[in-house]
């Protein structure tokens, strides 16, 4: 039975069951490779690696959930940073920060001091376009539009008519883009996340159902 | 046994002595509202048909905790009753009792609810609600093949779910 308070990103990664690093640095290395070869143009592929991180994202969420306890977060802040501090060091042992926050909260930088899945990765002259690790902001905007914020009054709409079954819940959109990256010849991985708004959802029943 | 409890006060009913024998059923919920997963062990009174029942459930979550929130002594920021509650929002509560069941609620920040009905003696059943979301995340959630949102079928999930349910309660 896991502790009551939330746990470090440490302590999960410590007590997880791990694969073999170079195991997975070449396993997503043939996957993006295959993509190359069937979709052969670039920009798919940064789409369909996208696309996959948020299938990835929308159920890693609730594993990320049940292992680090963490309860809601406050603010778009605290979430940026328990991705950060906690998701990327339970999932791939790594440390990130989040630094260029702008003025009023809802755009913010992930940098990564270290990203394993580009060992043994050199962008050949043909994949010049290619965003390589595209699959992490996919799985960041999948996982948090699973999740429900908490300071989103502002951005609520309020479905008065049917009072009793009036139940909106609601979900981060936002979009993720990579600001730097080192295989294009940056030095660090910066990763954007944007919160473009929080979406209402509608109670699911009608009344005459 | 009668639905409106008759003239006299019903009584609680007799405190468990097999083990086992005590959870009455579990309804897994997702942040849609389709209920992902209905179990029930020992339920011998039914009114309502499946659709209906779980309906009534979520509706009954929804309102409590509409209710629950209002009357909180502790905090400022406080809806008006029957308006959408945030996730989030408010204060929640975990668990009531009646005479002849308890019921345990729980609800993370991806929206999953689970609700255990058991006898009305079982003590705090939070760490095994959390225990339920790690069975669930494990068996459910990081099987390839299952389709977010749709009705739980593993097998193994509700074979490891019986068992756990039957240890704890």
């Amino acid at each position: 039975m896991p502790p009551a308070g939330p746990r470090s990103g440490d302590a999960i990664f410590a007590s997880v069951e791990r694969v073999n690093a170079e195991l997975f640095t070449l396993t997503y290395g043939a996957t993006v490779r295959q993509l190359l070869t069937d979709l052969e143009e670039v920009e798919e592929v940064n789409k369909q690696l996208d696309q996959m991180g948020y299938n990835i994202g929308i159920r890693l969420i609730d594993e990320f959930l049940a292992k680090s306890n963490v309860s809601r977060c406050v603010d778009f802040k605290e979430t940026a940073e328990v991705i950060a501090k906690v998701g990327f060091k339970m999932f791939l042992g790594i440390a990130a920060t989040v630094t260029n926050w702008d003025a009023d909260g809802t755009c913010c930088s992930i940098i990564l001091d270290d990203n394993p899945l580009v060992d043994f990765v050199e962008l050949p002259d043909t994949c010049q376009g290619l965003y390589y690790c595209n699959i992490l902001s996919g799985v960041i905007r999948g996982a948090l539009e699973m999740c429900l914020g908490r300071d989103i009054a502002p951005y609520l709409k309020i479905v008065t008519d049917t009072q009793y079954l009036a139940f909106t819940k609601v979900s981060m959109k936002t979009e993720v883009t990579w600001l730097r990256d080192v295989l294009r010849g940056d030095d660090a991985y910066e990763l954007q996340v944007k919160l473009l708004k929080q979406v209402p959802e509608e109670y699911p029943y009608k009344d005459d159902e | 046994m009668q639905f409106f409890g008759g003239s006299e006060i019903s009584p609680s009913p007799p405190a468990p002595t097999v083990s086992g024998n005590n959870a009455h059923m579990v309804y897994v919920f997702n942040r849609n509202g389709v209920c992902l997963l209905y179990r029930e062990w020992n339920r011998p009174l039914h009114t309502l048909n499946a659709q209906q029942d779980h309906k009534l459930m979520f509706g009954l979550l929804f309102s409590l905790k509409s209710l629950t929130a209002k009357m909180d002594p502790t905090s400022a920021e406080r809806g008006n009753l029957g308006v959408p509650q945030l996730p989030g929002q408010g204060c929640s509560f975990h668990s009531f009792r009646t005479n002849t069941y308890k019921l345990s609620f729980m609800e993370t920040p991806s929206g999953i609810k689970i609700i255990l009905v058991t006898h009305p003696r079982t003590g705090d059943l939070r760490d095994s609600l959390k225990y339920i979301y790690n069975l669930y995340v494990d068996y459910v959630m990081k099987n390839p093949l299952y389709t977010p949102g749709s009705p739980i079928r593993s097998d193994l999930f509700i074979t490891t779910l019986d068992q756990y349910v039957r240890s704890i309660a």
